[in-house]
């Protein structure tokens, strides 16, 4: 894919927060981007990598992103990684030592909280770590913001040689907002400069730094406290007074039009005489931030009389809706506001694994198996602990699938030990950091079998590239890893590295029972490519032979949302039992043909047009 | 212009278009003017789960979340899903609904119940409410990726500026294509224009 033509500056765009992010690192001449896909990141350097002139790559983890980074700004080159809040527990380890070592070429990381938890394991705030590694923090409300305090960040950067973390959440990168955007500028990295007393962070050299770190952290203060991005706002209702940052800063805005506020956009190190100027004018002061009670509990040691969670939710998003009542509770001289009616009662619907999908194989074989337990890991393959398939008995963190199954196998008493322990996991989530667990555990002589879903992308981010199907960011060729040898270079047996198409479900089945037997580990590697991508080419569709179909509803345990059913009927069996027969038709307009679904078909109800089944090309060895 | 926010809540499900359409939506208010903040919650919605969208456009436009109660224009890109999101509609406020049914597998199990009759109920509910087939509309001409744009011409006629300028739009979005695709999408947004009209109960 080519580069494109960016945007002539000047120009008035509609554009998300994670694409001002990107074009505002673009401008600022950096070198060197990098990141591992994660919502609600991720489109930060998907947008980067459409700009030219700059190295972006998606990196195997984030570890490896900030650390990718941190090496071109010791070259003095401008630098930038982007990750979502769970990447940064990964990438915690280079952080608190680059964090002594300071920068040379700018060095912003974005951190992406999912506040809500549209699609996360947790709700951390990421707010925590700036403190922890003493970092500077900048928050945008929007996307200008977001625009222009990248930029910004930049220069703080270089300024102080600090890396800066530019904090975002879901409700930043995910909105579309106007932005007047700039020109490129050129960035000449300064040069190496040699120098073992900052770079050889060994105990001496260490020890040396930390002092720097807290001057560095007091430059900062007085930074905050001159800061243009913290701004007094005044306000006639002086009831109450408002201090908040990020996304917050426009809810409470659309919340008390008149009340005075301090928007924090550098949060952190706070500016005390800009919270003492405000405490001077108002009858109160409420916090405003999502998550975790952060400035909260910093002003309070710092001896302001605050309101923050006492008054509002600990989880989710601060909407103005949930502002307006909590606040007025506390003014407690306005009435209540009216209940809000409760919506009508709709079933859910839960995201659900695609047409065609190669997971669907893997979960409907793995809900036929009995006495089994089956780790899972993070990725569109986690949908398996849903219905139909409930499949799945754990989901914690990148790679754990593998590490939890070895500890469970390990930890057994005799209450499990007749049990299967497996692990599924995949193809991008392994590289990011299942391989670690493998290797451990072919080390400690484990016993698991592992389910290696190679769908050749980053499914559940929208289908990035990765070293499993040789495209780099920019989908030019890249080296593509090679499962089977790799595998077997973690210390996996050859003849217990089992390749199955996922679609043939029976096999599978056999496959399974077979290496679950044995009392080692194995590696079962299920490739099929991910119907979102280019790799997937759709088959004819199948139909549903009226006269045929027996309502035994074998098809809908598949979980594909292409089979409806068109009519439910009651029987009692010649046992007596009462059984509900589902008779169900496809739709043709959803299929896309991988005939899945005909596997459990016991009358062979299940037909395409002409009879002839089109076989989908297995990725070439 | 008025200092006033419009508030659009475009939902349905994922794979259906609804964050393109609300995208194109957001491009005639810019054309218009207008300061312009859309929002939705991406991730694990596009495997088929719930999906909305939401616009707000005005002089100046503070938080880019719709609050309920508060929604001018419900667009609804499947009968259910219309239904999920219609207390998010103001007492005066118009819900546009593409009638079509579509059933997850969560239903399908037997797991939960689909609703009878969704658009009765929000007829039933007070709501002013306008259905039509869009699905069948982009049928017949040929090709049902055009069922995003009959849902904008639904719309066209329910915003504070001139359907012209979203028909702009929507003609840009498919400038880069065939003169043809062109021609099909303005047709498209001709039949979601003409499906709405025909079918605004008399009450508006």
């Amino acid at each position: 894919m080519a580069a494109v033509m960016p945007a002539p500056a000047s120009s008035r765009r509609l554009m998300s927060g994670n694409e001002a992010i990107a074009r505002a690192v673009w401008e600022m001449g950096t070198r060197v981007a990098a990141a591992y896909p994660g919502t609600p990141s991720t489109e930060i350097l998907e947008a980067l990598s459409a700009y030219p002139d700059l190295h972006c790559e998606w990196s195997v983890n984030e570890k490896v992103s900030m650390e990718v980074a941190l090496g071109a700004s010791m070259m003095g080159a401008r630098a930038f990684c982007a990750m979502k809040h769970v990447g940064l527990n990964v990438a915690a380890d280079p952080l608190m030592t680059l964090t002594l070592t300071g920068v040379s070429g700018g060095m912003v990381i974005a951190v992406a909280d999912d506040v809500g938890m549209a699609s996360s394991q947790n709700e951390q705030d990421s707010r925590n770590y700036a403190r922890f590694a003493h970092l500077p923090v900048l928050e945008p409300s929007d996307s200008q913001e977001a625009y222009e305090m990248t930029r910004h960040a930049f220069e703080l950067s270089e300024r102080h040689q600090a890396p800066v973390m530019l904090r975002v959440t879901a409700r930043i990168c995910h909105v579309k907002g106007v932005v007047q955007v700039g020109e490129r500028i050129a960035h000449e990295p300064t040069g190496y400069v040699k120098d073992a007393t900052r770079w050889v962070m060994v105990p001496a050299h260490a020890r040396r730094r930390i002092p720097m770190m807290f001057e560095r952290d007091a430059a900062l203060r007085q930074v905050s406290e001159q800061s243009p991005l913290n701004v007094l706002e005044p306000g006639a209702d002086r009831r109450v007074g408002f201090i908040t940052s990020g996304p917050t800063y426009m809810h409470v805005r659309e919340a008390f039009p008149d009340a005075p506020l301090l928007k924090l956009g550098m949060s952190h190190p706070w500016p005390l005489e800009k919270v003492r100027e405000l405490a001077g004018r108002v009858d109160a002061l409420v916090v405003v931030e999502e998550v975790d009670p952060v400035l909260e509990t910093e002003l309070k040691a710092a001896g302001f009389a605050v309101h923050g969670k006492d008054i509002l939710p600990r989880i989710g998003e601060l909407a103005p809706e949930i502002l307006i009542p909590a606040v007025n509770r506390l003014l407690n001289n306005e009435p209540p506001p009216a209940p809000a009616t409760p919506g009508p009662a709709v079933f859910p619907r839960p995201p659900t694994l695609c047409a065609s999908c190669p997971h669907m194989g893997i979960y409907y074989t793995l809900s036929q198996l009995k006495n089994i337990i089956v780790a899972g890991d993070i990725g569109c393959y986690t949908l398996g602990a849903g219905h139909p398939w409930n499949a799945l008995d754990s989901t914690i963190c990148m790679g754990a699938a593998v590490t939890v199954a070895h500890g469970m196998d390990k930890g057994r008493g005799e209450a499990d030990k007749n049990k299967k322990i497996l692990a599924v996991i995949g193809d991008s989530t392994f590289m990011h950091m299942g391989m670690q667990g493998l290797l451990d555990m072919t080390y400690n002589r484990g016993n698991v079998t592992l389910l290696l879903l190679d769908n050749g992308t980053v499914g559940m981010t929208g289908g990035q590239n990765t070293p499993a199907n040789g495209r780099d960011i920019r989908g030019n060729p890249a080296p593509r890893i090679d499962f089977r040898k790799l595998v077997e270079a973690l210390g996996v047996k050859p003849e217990r590295i089992r390749e199955v198409d996922p679609y043939e479900m029976p096999t599978l089945f056999k496959v399974i029972r077979e290496e679950t037997r044995i009392d080692e580990v194995s590696v079962i590697i299920g490739y099929r490519p991910c119907v979102l991508t280019e790799d997937f080419k759709p088959m004819r569709s199948y139909y549903v032979d009226e006269e045929k179909c027996t309502g035994c509803g074998n098809c809908v345990e598949v979980g594909c949302p292409a089979i409806h059913v068109t009519r439910r009927e009651k029987v009692v069996k010649p046992s007596g039992k009462e059984v509900e027969l589902s008779f169900v038709r496809i739709d043709p307009i959803a299929c896309t043909g991988c005939a899945m679904c005909l596997k459990p078909c016991a009358p062979d109800a299940i037909l395409q047009p002409e009879q002839k089944r089109v076989v989908a090309t297995l990725k070439p060895v | 212009m008025k200092d006033e926010i419009t508030n659009i809540l475009v939902c349905g499900i994922g794979g259906q278009g609804v964050m393109t359409a609300t995208e194109i939506l957001a491009e005639a208010a810019i054309a218009e003017g207008h300061d312009v903040k859309k929002t939705e919650v991406a991730g694990m919605a596009q495997r088929g789960g719930v999906v909305t969208s939401h616009l707000r456009f005005g002089k100046r436009v503070l938080s880019p979340q719709i609050a309920p109660g508060t929604v001018h224009v419900l667009l609804g890109f499947e009968a259910a899903e219309a239904l999920r999101w219609s207390s998010y509609l103001r007492p005066d406020g118009l819900a546009l609904v593409n009638d079509a049914r579509l059933v997850p597998p969560v239903v399908e199990l037997g797991l939960f119940k689909y609703p009878d009759d969704p658009i009765g109920e929000m007829r039933a509910g007070g709501i002013r409410t306008v259905a039509f087939d869009a699905a069948t509309l982009a049928r017949d001409l040929c090709d049902l990726r055009l069922g995003n744009t009959v849902m904008l011409g639904a719309i066209a006629d329910h915003l504070p500026f001139s359907a012209d300028v979203l028909l702009r739009c929507v003609e840009a979005r498919f400038a880069h294509k065939s003169a043809e695709v062109v021609e099909l999408n303005r047709q498209a947004f001709a039949a979601g224009r003409a499906a709405a009209q025909t079918a605004t109960p008399a009450t508006v």
